[in-house]
């Protein structure tokens, strides 16, 4: 391709400017609220009905920060440790057993596969809502209403994950490789743990990562089956402390301080994986 | 006769020979299936166990719900039981005003914030991929950022810059005389669209990016040749290979659409105009754990799980059908 072609491609003068600013601006859309909750962060109570954002005479971001833990007896961090625990482990473990029945679709053949398989795409479209009030009735008979295993068990479920573990392992892992594990006398699933999962392992880490996202985001599922404020995560957690400000407003600043600390680990997450979920986005979209 | 005889015993002793190995073939092949099968079986088991108990059997008990109902004999002090009422669940759901507000409400919501996502998003990543936008890598970070933030927060930070007093927002707007109430009786829907739309539309935009990335140079250099002008080669080339990201965005757009619950939830707090069943799936929440009238909240859950199901579906068939006519 020529110095010339490309130059033809490129839009003149206005419509590069045009590009820009439309850019930008969303951009500053996509940005500001974040920046507005972090300027909050400093604010104290009053400050922030003063809305006078850049003064920085105010600054009690510390204080904010000690408040937050201190506040109810130290829920906030109760919340913090279980929100890690529902999102961590369940994305871990829930990213395992997708991939691995993802690359069974892809890897063995026998009767009706496509017919289960559709099945799996099937529960992708079930909303949630539809599911909460059985889930919490079959959870109160078996005990479990009001446990962590009410909240963790579900948010395994992840049928999106098998879709993609079967694209990436599609993708990944070549049928020669395995043909040369059999021959050589390895076990099939030795052959899975030594060999595939190594070749999976990006298409691992952004199943993880999406349900990474999702189980941090739910909301709904921990508010059908938790009524101990110990067991909330920090979503549900924030919803009960935004409830009460409008009553008592000192829970304003804590709420906003709570707000900008539950977001840095999915941040932090993705800046880290940014190399693995990248490929992974791509693998899902384009099919 | 010992011609015979030759000839028939190493035919004999092949043909007793040949089915041997033969038959330990079979079954080494059938052993090898069997070990397949079985490691297939193990990989799969944890997902479908989930599957059956998380997904399957709650899907089955919704619908069987729907159809029974809890009758208390003797005004409550007998033992519950539950009594067949066929459709008259669904017949109280679908008269209750306040649950077809709801769907028009979701209505409502998916018209606007539907097509304003998927060509926002598409104009995005056209835009990123035209090469011409400066800092791309840092318009593409700043624009995904929402993506980390929790839906519940995102609500949070909008509930604020709505709130008069303390949104630097309203104060601006304030100080051009313009006074604007973000959740009033008109403007709910619309700021609930633009909580979703700041949520969601950094991601689908990267979604939209990675499919441009993978069209091939050579057909947009041809189309170039064929004295496509930038806008043109966007539109026309470009636009029409990545459609499978767009009715994949599409769809997944459109159910959680339908599910709608977690903005306006929190919104709910602070805007009398949003009641507690608001959304359909506000109204499942409040049938079921604020009126406890299972059979109710069980109909309005299928309702919904149907209309999810037919909307994707005629999404498919919709886009499937324009494809081959396309092909045409």
């Amino acid at each position: 391709m020529s110095a010339t072609d490309s130059s033809l491609l490129r839009p003149g003068l206005l419509g590069r400017a045009t590009v820009n600013v439309v850019v930008t601006v969303s951009v500053l859309y996509t940005l500001l609220p974040v920046l507005w909750l972090v300027l909050a962060s400093t604010k104290t109570r009053d400050a922030l009905f003063s809305s006078d954002l850049l003064s920085l005479s105010d600054f009690s971001f510390l204080r904010n920060l000690d408040d937050l833990f201190a506040m109810d007896g130290g829920l906030y961090g109760r919340w913090y440790v279980n929100s890690l625990l529902y999102a961590v482990l369940g994305a871990a473990l829930g990213a395992l057993i997708s991939v691995a029945c993802g690359y069974a679709f892809d890897k063995y053949r026998f009767r009706h596969k496509e017919k289960l398989f559709g099945l799996v795409l099937a529960a992708v479209m079930v909303p949630q809502t539809v599911l909460a009030l059985p889930l919490y009735l079959m959870a109160s008979e078996a005990g479990l209403v009001n446990t962590f295993w009410a909240v963790f068990i579900p948010v395994l479920f992840n049928p999106f994950g098998v879709y993609l573990g079967r694209i990436f392992a599609r993708g990944y892992v070549p049928d020669e490789v395995l043909e040369a594990a059999r021959v050589d006398g390895a076990g099939e699933l030795t052959t899975y743990v030594r060999v595939a999962l190594r070749m999976l392992g990006p298409g691992l880490i952004t199943v993880f990562l999406f349900q990474l996202t999702a189980i941090w985001n739910n909301f709904f599922l921990p508010m059908v089956m938790l009524s101990d404020q110990d067991l909330y995560p920090v979503s549900l957690g924030l919803y009960q402390w935004n409830s009460s400000a409008s009553v008592s407003p000192e829970y304003y600043p804590v709420v906003i301080m709570g707000s900008l600390l539950a977001v840095l680990p999915l941040i932090l997450a993705f800046v880290l994986l940014q190399r693995f979920w990248r490929s992974g986005l791509t693998a899902g979209a384009v099919k | 006769m010992t011609t015979t005889t030759h000839s028939r015993v190493p035919a004999g002793a092949a043909r007793a020979a040949a089915p041997q190995p033969s038959a330990s073939g079979v079954r080494a092949r059938r052993a090898a299936r069997r070990r397949r099968l079985g490691a297939c079986g193990v990989l799969m088991t944890p997902f479908f166990a989930l599957l059956v108990t998380v997904f399957l059997i709650p899907v089955g008990t919704a619908v069987h719900l729907s159809f029974f109902s809890d009758d208390q004999p003797g005004l409550g002090f007998g033992p519950e039981r539950q009594v067949f009422v066929g459709l008259r669940s669904y017949a109280a759901v679908l008269t209750d005003p306040t649950f077809l507000g709801g769907l028009g409400t979701v209505a409502l919501y998916c018209l606007i914030y539907i097509p304003l996502m998927v060509v926002g998003a598409l104009a995005l990543a056209l835009m990123l991929d035209s090469g011409v936008v400066r800092l791309r890598a840092f318009a593409q970070l700043g624009l995904f950022l929402p993506h980390a933030v929790p839906g519940i927060i995102a609500a949070l930070i909008w509930l604020y810059l709505y709130t008069p007093g303390i949104s630097p927002v309203i104060e601006l707007f304030a100080k051009g005389d313009i006074t604007i109430d973000f959740l009033g009786v008109h403007t709910v829907v619309p700021s609930i669209v633009n909580i979703a739309l700041w949520s969601n539309l950094g991601y689908n935009m990267v979604v939209f990016y990675a499919a441009l990335q993978a069209v091939p140079r050579e057909v947009i250099e041809a189309s170039v040749v064929d004295g496509a002008g930038p806008v043109r080669a966007a539109l026309q080339v470009k636009t029409p290979l990545v459609r499978a990201s767009i009715v994949m965005v599409s769809i997944f757009t459109l159910i959680w659409a339908l599910q709608l619950f977690t903005e306006p939830m929190l919104l709910s707090q602070s805007s009398p105009m949003i009641s507690s069943r608001f959304s359909p799936s506000m109204y499942i929440y409040d049938a079921a754990f604020t009126r406890n009238n299972y059979g109710l909240a069980a109909a309005a859950s299928v309702v919904l799980l149907v209309c999810t199901i037919a909307l994707s579906y005629g999404v498919t068939r919709f886009t499937s059908r324009a494809d081959s006519e396309e092909a045409r």
